[in-house]
């Protein structure tokens, strides 16, 4: 059995703990997103669902280097990054059954979540819409000098977007605290990115906004982290903002709708085969840092956590009509 | 009470801004270096420095929504936007963004942003610089439009915009710049959702906004001239609107007219002619008439360009056509 492992004096080395507590967070999301498929084809979950499988790696791996009080502005695949950031499931499961008790109160379901007291600012829509919103938030964090920096994360599919590079020069002319996080899953929606895109190796597209930028492969958690941990250190510095490409591949269809006409069966078994959370259990195996009853022990957890998210949700009441009207203006 | 210019009004309120509230941060294209394309804000850089105001690329889209975004994470930001004309280009923050935050944020975040634009046309800027667009603000759930017509509702819409926890449209008609008023020096603030009188009239109402107040009230003068007393309506804000003022106005006189810059088909004339219908169709003796500018692009030719604005010939011909 090996011991402990112990922290760094730069703290780069997590603990045991710290490392059952990431693959716990994996596993929570893989089984989250599992149920709410289920839930889907159950009509419990209306309008559009973008899961997050195969991506675990990206949301945990990075946002593990937030501090509690820094923001995120994320995109519409989004369930992943809510929990790797510490949202509950039962409010998130609400949420998608757009009742009242949901995190946005059922009134954004799965594109639009929001948990304004963990720094969780949405959840869009429009592909690349949201990135001026991560440049403002570090403007007032930078103002304000709270030390909040902005994690910004998007998809291959943002970066051919004009608001793409107005957010990246704004943020690098003004030297803002942002981690523009792309998490490259090659398609978007069922356009290869290369397909579209002058330049696919897409951190490279960085330089042309004097942003320090790197690419790592978003299937191994501990270097998403570590990348991630350099971003967060030069945001943090005032150094200005800093790229991530994250390489990761989405098991799914883009949406539950998606017949995957595509993309190649073969294409989607090899990156299968390099599934995260396997990856990262099977590195702990060989650390000695987990054993095969801790591993069981987080699956039954999150198993219980996701079913009790689905019970609550289940019990929730739906918000009434009379309450259409409310939340267009702030008194 | 002083006498001021509109621009010397809203300058003096936005260094009001700066000095009493640390969050209030001004962004757009030429505001401080070059003083703002209308002056505005001329000396402020010179005063506040480039953390408060701020000169920004020519990034509408980005610029206004990390207005947004700085609005959500605490501050009271105001961005410019050189005109209304440019505004298109944030559209999608504006709208996608900025009015629906709260809703779909279930009332956690709200966006106190001030967004500044210059309207309006007869400069023979042609196509691409002169229109009068706040229409189709005003057709948007969860913003505010505010549209003033004189120096001392510039200041009073201003102060009430910059207290306001919601995004607020705040529309500057480029001919009213350098008009003068009386401004009061001490403290004071005009409410959204309250129109205002002019000019008391028993003949007609005559309802208009931002520009369009000043040419209503010239029409009133012409039809003075000849024995009729048309009573004047400033709309002031588009989003809230006072539409009760207009109704108790039409309840009186039987008649109204609807002038706006704006093109005609779809415009918010429409929108206000449909509600006075719904609100004093007894009252009505003639359909409600709309003076508005002609469904074009605006023409650079001088005389081309003042056909398709609305003038005050039009305005009383459109009276005379009702009685």
């Amino acid at each position: 059995m090996a011991t402990r492992a112990r922290k760094s004096a730069a703290g780069k080395r997590p603990d045991r703990a710290q490392f059952a507590d990431l693959l716990r967070r994996m596993m929570l999301i893989r089984r989250f997103e599992e149920k709410a498929a289920e839930m889907y084809a159950r009509r419990k979950i209306g309008g559009f669902l973008h899961l997050y499988i195969g991506q675990e790696a990206v949301a945990v791996g990075a946002i593990s280097t937030l501090s509690p009080s820094d923001y995120i502005v994320s995109h519409y695949r989004e369930h992943g990054h809510a929990l790797a950031r510490g949202l509950e499931p039962g409010p998130l499961m609400a949420e998608l059954f757009g009742r009242a008790t949901g995190v946005s109160r059922g009134r954004g379901g799965s594109m639009h979540l929001f948990d304004a007291k963990r720094g969780f600012m949405g959840g869009y829509a429009i592909v690349g819409g949201h990135m001026p919103l991560a440049v403002g938030l570090a403007l007032a964090s930078s103002h304000l000098k709270n030390g909040r920096i902005v994690l910004n994360i998007f998809g291959d599919g943002a970066v051919n977007q004009g608001e793409f590079h107005e957010s990246l020069n704004l943020a690098s002319v003004w030297k803002l605290p942002v981690v523009f996080l792309c998490e490259n899953n090659l398609y978007g929606m069922g356009t290869d990115v290369r397909r579209v895109s002058a330049e696919p190796e897409i951190h490279k597209r960085a330089c042309g906004y004097n942003i320090p930028a790197e690419r790592v492969d978003g299937m191994d958690l501990l270097a998403v982290r570590e990348a991630a941990r350099r971003a967060v250190e030069w945001a943090r510095g005032g150094k200005g903002p800093y790229f991530l490409e994250a390489v990761t591949y989405r098991f799914r269809g883009h949406s539950m709708a998606d017949p995957e006409f595509y993309r190649d069966k073969a294409e989607v078994e090899r990156w299968k085969a390099q599934d995260p959370i396997l990856h990262f259990r099977r590195h702990l195996e060989g650390e000695g840092l987990i054993s095969e009853k801790e591993v069981r022990s987080l699956e039954e957890g999150v198993e219980a956590a996701v079913n009790e998210a689905v019970r609550f949700a289940n019990e929730s009441p739906e918000p009434p009509p009379e309450a259409l009207y409310e939340y267009v203006y702030k008194e | 009470m002083a006498e001021i210019t509109f621009r010397e009004a809203l300058r003096q309120t936005l260094r009001e801004a700066l000095v009493s509230d640390e969050r209030v941060v001004l962004m757009g294209e030429d505001i401080g270096a070059y003083g703002g394309s209308y002056g505005v804000t001329r000396g402020l850089l010179e005063e506040f420095g480039p953390d408060r105001v701020r000169d920004t690329p020519i990034s509408e889209s980005a610029v206004v929504g990390a207005g947004i975004g700085a609005a959500m994470g605490g501050l009271r930001p105001v961005v410019e936007l050189m005109t209304i004309n440019f505004s298109f280009l944030a559209f999608d923050q504006i709208i996608n963004n900025a009015s629906k935050l709260y809703y779909m944020s279930g009332g956690q975040i709200n966006v106190p942003l001030v967004v500044r634009m210059a309207s309006g046309g007869g400069s023979q800027l042609s196509s691409q610089h002169s229109h009068s667009l706040e229409g189709w603000y005003a057709h948007v759930p969860g913003l505010k439009v505010v549209v003033p017509a004189t120096p001392y509702d510039a200041r009073g819409l201003l102060k009430t915009a910059l207290r306001d926890e919601n995004p607020v449209i705040f529309i500057e008609h480029t001919a009213l710049y350098a008009m003068k008023g009386e401004v009061p020096g001490e403290e004071y603030h005009v409410p959204f959702g309250q129109a205002n009188v002019h000019r008391p009239g028993r003949d007609v109402t005559i309802v208009g906004y931002s520009g369009s107040v000043h040419q209503s009230l010239r029409a009133a003068a012409i039809l003075a001239e000849e024995g009729l007393e048309a009573e004047v309506i400033d709309l002031r804000t588009l989003r809230p609107l006072d539409i009760d003022t207009v109704v108790e106005s039409v309840k009186k006189t039987n008649r109204a007219v609807v002038v706006e810059d704006d093109w005609r088909t779809g415009g918010f004339a429409g929108e206000i002619s449909s509600l006075i219908q719904e609100r004093a169709f007894d009252y009505l003796d003639a359909p409600v008439a709309r003076v508005c500018g002609a469904d074009v692009p605006m023409p650079y030719n001088k005389r081309l360009e003042t056909a398709a604005l609305p003038s005050e010939e039009q305005i009383v011909a459109a009276v005379e056509g009702m009685l």
